[in-house]
C-alpha cells in the first residue's frame, strides 16, 4: 500500500494543528454573556485629577506607598507627581524626584536652582495608573498573569506573573515596575482591596487638595462624574488609543 | 532593609533629565542575545533548507552541518529568556496557558512546533546512520559501546527498514520537512520582530517593518554564522590532516570547498542587501513624517547612539563586510572577517533596537543610559551582564560538539543527502 | 507506504500531550475567561479574591475620632482641616483596635512610612521640617494652587527650630503651647 505525499501532508498537519491548540481549561462565556457582563456592569471607576489644585505635596505618593507596601525607599512607585516649570526663555523643565514622594521643597532641577522670577508658569501633574478601557499592558501579557475587572480595574496576579517585562515595556504612561520584593510586574490596582470595602483609594483619600478623586462612571449620581461628563476634561497620550479612564482637568498641552 | 531590596534595571540604567520613576532598562542584554540566538537558528536552517529543498548542490556540505548547527542553537534561543525572567519557574507558562494576543505566548508554540520538525528532520536524514551504528556497536564491548548503542538504539524509534525504499521515503520526508521548516523560521523569527514592532508606546520599535526587517538580519546572521563555522572546522581539520602526513588521501585535505562558500555567499549578500534596504527605508520614513518622537529618537540616533548606528552596525557590520565580499580576489582569510563583520553587525542592529528603544524616556523628555555590568557581584549582574551574555554565546558551541557525536555533519559520511 | 516515517510524529505528539498533560496539573482550574473577552479577560479568578483580601492599612479620620476627640475638633476648624490625620500620622491599620492604654507614650519622631508588620505600637508624631515644607516651602508659582498656599523661605526662616515649635499643626492659626 502507497501513502501519498498529499495523504501524508494532510494527517501530519491536521494532526499537528490540532495538537497545538492551546492546552488551557477553557472557562468561555458565550459572546453575549461576556458583553453583557461589561456593558451592564454597575461600576466603571475613573480618576478625576485636577492639576490646578495639586500643590505637590506628595501626600499621595506616600499614602500609596504605605497602603500597598511598595517598599518605601525603592525607586520605583505607583504613582506619582510631576513638576513642569516653564521659563521665560521658552525652555520648559520637568522632574519627579522620587516620583514626588518627598514632596517639592525647592527649585533645585538636576542640580540647577531655578529661579522664581525666571518661572512664566508651573504646575504640578499627579499621575498613575490610566486603568485604560484597552488596556495594552494586558494585551501582550503572554501568559494572562494581567487583567481588567468588571469594574474597569487592571489588576495584575502575582502568583502568575513570570516577570517578562512585556507588560512594562507596552505600557505608554510608564505605570508598571517590577515588584522589588515579589519579583513580578506591579502597578496601581486603584486600591480594589479598599474600594472593595466602600473606602477611597489611599492617594484619593489623603489629597487634601481634592486634585486627586474617584468615580464610577456608571453612577450618574456621583458628584464627580457629574464634572468628568460636564466639564472638559482631558487624557494623557490620547493617541495611543487606549482610552485611558484617568480624567484630567487642566491638563497642560505640553505635559509628557 | 533597603540595601537588600534591589529594584530591577536600577543597577545598570543612568537616567539623564526627565525620565518617568518607574523607567528602567528592564530589557537589557539578555533580551539582545535572544532575537540573536533565535534569529542565528532561524538563518542555519534556511541555509540547509537552501540544499534539501531547492536543490543548490552546492551547498551539500554545508547545509548538513547548518541542519544540526541549528538543532544546537535551539536551546540556546531559550537561555536568554530563562536568565532574564524574574520567576524563570514559571517559564512553561506560555506554554501552559498562553494568552494569544501576545507575541510572545504565540512564539512559545511557534519555537516548539519548530523544534520538531527540526528534529524530525535531522532524523529522517539522520535514521540510517543510527540504524548503522547499532549494527556497527552490536559486537564490540565495554561499557561506552553499550551506551551508545543504547542511545543510537533509541535514537532509531523503532525504525530499522533501512531498504532503498525506506531510504527514500525518508529523504522524502526530509524534505517535507524542510519545506514546512522555512515558513516555521520565519514564523519564528518574525514573531520576535512583532514582539517589539507591535509595542505602541516605544517610538522606535512601533513599525511594521520591524518583523521583515527581523527576518531578513536574521537570515543573514544564520548564514553567516553557518559559513564562519564551517570554514574554521574545515581549516582546522584540513591543517591537522596536513599535519598529520600521508595518512589521508590528497583529496581528502580539501578545506572549506570553494563552491559552498561562493554559492553561500551569494545567498548571504541578497539578504544583507534587503536588510540593510529595510532598515534604511525606515530611518527616511521617520525622519520623513517626524512623529512627536522624532526630536528625540534623532537626538538619540545622531548624537550619543551615532558610534553604534552608524559606525558599529552600519559601517562596519554592513558596509565592510559587502565590499569585501563583493571586491575581485576574494579569499578564504577576507571573507572569514567579513563574516565576522556581519555577525558583529546583526549582533549591533539587535543591541541598537533593544537598548536603542530604551534610550529615550517614554517622556521623551529624558535618555536612559545603559551601563552594562561588567564584573558580576550578585547572581543579577551576571544573568544581565557581559559574562551572561559570553555563556549565552558559548553554548551553542559546547552543545554542538556533544551533539556531533551522535549525529556528525562534517566528516567524510554524511548521510541522508542525494 | 513506509509507516515509519510516522514515528518522529508520534514523537511530537507525544511531547505536546505531556505539555497538556502538565497543564492539567499545573494550571489552576478557574484559568480562563472572565468578563469581557480573551484580550482582557483571561486570568485565573481567584486572583480578584487575593486582592479583595488585601489588608487595608490607612483608616481615615472617622476612626480617629473617636478617642482623638479634641484634636479632631480643633483641626476641623482649622484651614488644615482637609488634611488627613493619617497623612502625618502614618497610616492607622489596627492601631485604633490593638491601642490598650489611653497613656502610651510618643514614639519620636520618624520621617516615612511604618513598616508593614505595625498594628500594635502607637503611631507616630513627625515634627520635622520636611513634612511641613512639603506643602509651604516657597516656590514661586503664579497661577498654581502652591502659589496660594502660605510659604516660607526654608533657608531664611527660624533655621534648626521644628515648625511645631510656633505652630500648632493640627490648629496652625493657633499659637503653638
Amino acid at each position: 500500500m502507497t501513502c501519498s505525499r498529499r495523504d501524508f501532508l494532510k494527517e501530519a498537519v491536521g494532526t499537528t494543528a490540532a495538537a497545538v491548540l492551546p492546552s488551557a481549561a477553557f472557562v468561555l462565556l458565550s459572546t453575549d454573556e461576556a458583553r453583557a457582563a461589561v456593558a451592564n456592569s454597575k461600576v466603571r471607576y475613573a480618576f478625576l485629577i485636577d492639576t490646578n489644585k495639586c500643590v505637590g505635596c506628595g501626600m499621595c505618593v506616600r499614602a500609596c506607598k504605605n497602603e500597598n507596601e511598595v517598599p518605601y525607599d525603592a525607586p520605583v512607585t505607583r504613582n506619582w507627581v510631576e513638576r513642569y516649570i516653564f521659563t521665560k526663555d521658552g525652555k520648559i523643565h520637568i522632574d519627579s524626584p522620587k516620583g514626588g514622594r518627598d514632596g517639592f521643597t525647592d527649585n533645585n532641577m538636576y542640580g540647577e536652582e531655578i529661579d522664581p522670577d525666571d518661572i512664566a508658569k508651573a504646575f504640578f501633574v499627579p499621575k498613575g495608573c490610566n486603568h485604560c478601557d484597552n488596556p495594552p499592558c494586558v494585551q501582550v501579557c503572554p501568559v494572562g498573569a494581567t487583567y481588567q475587572t468588571n469594574e474597569g480595574v487592571v489588576l495584575v496576579d502575582r502568583d502568575w506573573c513570570m516577570g517578562c517585562a512585556y507588560c512594562i515595556m507596552a505600557c505608554p504612561f510608564g505605570a508598571r515596575y517590577f515588584h522589588p520584593v515579589h519579583k513580578v510586574a506591579d502597578k496601581c490596582t486603584f486600591c480594589y482591596h479598599r474600594l472593595n470595602k466602600g473606602l477611597a483609594p489611599a492617594c484619593v483619600q489623603s489629597c487634601a487638595f481634592g486634585a486627586r478623586r474617584f468615580a464610577n462612571l456608571r453612577d450618574p449620581d456621583d458628584p464627580v462624574t457629574k464634572i468628568i461628563t460636564t466639564q472638559r476634561v482631558a487624557v494623557l497620550k490620547d493617541l495611543y488609543g487606549t482610552k485611558p479612564h484617568a480624567f484630567y482637568l487642566g491638563l497642560d498641552h505640553d505635559v509628557r | 532593609m533597603s540595601e537588600d531590596i534591589i529594584v530591577h534595571g536600577v543597577e545598570w540604567t543612568v537616567k539623564q533629565l526627565f525620565v518617568y520613576p518607574n523607567e528602567y532598562i528592564y530589557w537589557s542584554i539578555q533580551i539582545v542575545m535572544y532575537p540573536y540566538m533565535t534569529g542565528l537558528v532561524a538563518g542555519a536552517f534556511v541555509l540547509s533548507s537552501l540544499y534539501h529543498v531547492f536543490g543548490q548542490k552546492d551547498l551539500k556540505d554545508i547545509a548538513q552541518f547548518s541542519l544540526v548547527f541549528s538543532l544546537a542553537l535551539l536551546p540556546v534561543a531559550m537561555v536568554p529568556l530563562l536568565l532574564h525572567l524574574q520567576q524563570p519557574a514559571r517559564a512553561l507558562e506560555p506554554l501552559l496557558t498562553p494568552h494569544f494576543t501576545s507575541a510572545i505566548a504565540a512564539f512559545g508554540i511557534v519555537i516548539t512546533v519548530y523544534g520538531l520538525i527540526v528534529m524530525a528532520e535531522i532524523w529522517f536524514v539522520y535514521r540510517e546512520y543510527f540504524v548503522a551504528q547499532v549494527h556497527l556497536l552490536k559486537n564490540q564491548a565495554g561499557l561506552l559501546s553499550a551506551l551508545r548503542r543504547t542511545v543510537y538504539g533509541a535514537l532509531t524509534i523503532g525504525a530499522t527498514d533501512v531498504s532503498d525504499a525506506a531510504i527514500r521515503v525518508d529523504h522524502k520526508a526530509a524534505k517535507i520537512l524542510a519545506a514546512v521548516g522555512i515558513p516555521t523560521a520565519c514564523f519564528l523569527h518574525g514573531y520576535a520582530g512583532f514582539i517589539f514592532g507591535s509595542v505602541k508606546a516605544n517610538a522606535l520599535w512601533m513599525s511594521p517593518l520591524m518583523p521583515v526587517i527581523f527576518i531578513m538580519s536574521a537570515v543573514v546572521s544564520g548564514i553567516a554564522l553557518c559559513m564562519l563555522t564551517y570554514i574554521i572546522i574545515k581549516e582546522w581539520q584540513a591543517f591537522w590532516r596536513k599535519r598529520r602526513g600521508s595518512a589521508f588521501e590528497a583529496s581528502e585535505i580539501k578545506g572549506a570547498e570553494k563552491d559552498v562558500i561562493t554559492k553561500s555567499t551569494k545567498f548571504l549578500l541578497t539578504f544583507l542587501i534587503v536588510a540593510i534596504s529595510l532598515e534604511v527605508l525606515d530611518l527616511i520614513f521617520r525622519g520623513y513624517t517626524a512623529m512627536k518622537s522624532w526630536d528625540i529618537l534623532r537626538s538619540v540616533m545622531y548624537g550619543k547612539d551615532f558610534i553604534n548606528i552608524f559606525i558599529l552596525q552600519y559601517t562596519l557590520g554592513n558596509l565592510v563586510p559587502v565590499a569585501l565580499l563583493l571586491l575581485p580576489g576574494r579569499t578564504l582569510r577576507r571573507t572569514s572577517v567579513a563574516l565576522l563583520l556581519i555577525l558583529f553587525g546583526v549582533f549591533m542592529m539587535r543591541w541598537n533596537v533593544v537598548i536603542g528603544g530604551q534610550a529615550f524616556s517614554l517622556s521623551f523628555s529624558g535618555y536612559m543610559h545603559y551601563e552594562i555590568p561588567v564584573i558580576p557581584h550578585s547572581l543579577n549582574t551576571f544573568k544581565e551582564g557581559v559574562f551572561g551574555a559570553l555563556s549565552v554565546m558559548a553554548l551553542p558551541f559546547i552543545i554542538f560538539w556533544v551533539l556531533n557525536k551522535f549525529v556528525p555533519s562534517l566528516g567524510r559520511e554524511i548521510k541522508g543527502s542525494k | 507506504m513506509k509507516w515509519h516515517i510516522l514515528h518522529p510524529l508520534w514523537v511530537g505528539l507525544g511531547v505536546v500531550g505531556l505539555i497538556i498533560l502538565a497543564g492539567r496539573f499545573l494550571v489552576p482550574d478557574d484559568f480562563g475567561v472572565h468578563g469581557r473577552n480573551f484580550t482582557y479577560g483571561y486570568h485565573r479568578l481567584s486572583s480578584l479574591q487575593d486582592w479583595k483580601d488585601f489588608p487595608v492599612k490607612y483608616q481615615g479620620r472617622d476612626s480617629c475620632i473617636e478617642c482623638h476627640e479634641e484634636n479632631v475638633r480643633l483641626n476641623s476648624a482649622s484651614p488644615h482641616a482637609a488634611i488627613q490625620c493619617e497623612n502625618c500620622h502614618g497610616p492607622a491599620v489596627n492601631h485604633a483596635d490593638s491601642v490598650q492604654s489611653p497613656s502610651v507614650g510618643i514614639q519620636s519622631p520618624s520621617v516615612g512610612n511604618q513598616s508593614s508588620s505595625v498594628g500594635i505600637q502607637p503611631l507616630s508624631v513627625d515634627t520635622s521640617r520636611e513634612l511641613c515644607l512639603r506643602c509651604h516651602a516657597y516656590l514661586g508659582y503664579p497661577n498654581s494652587n502652591r502659589g496660594a498656599m502660605p510659604s516660607i523661605v526654608d533657608r531664611t526662616h527660624r533655621r534648626r527650630r521644628e515648625c511645631s515649635n510656633c505652630h500648632n499643626p493640627h490648629d496652625p492659626g493657633e499659637e503653638s503651647e
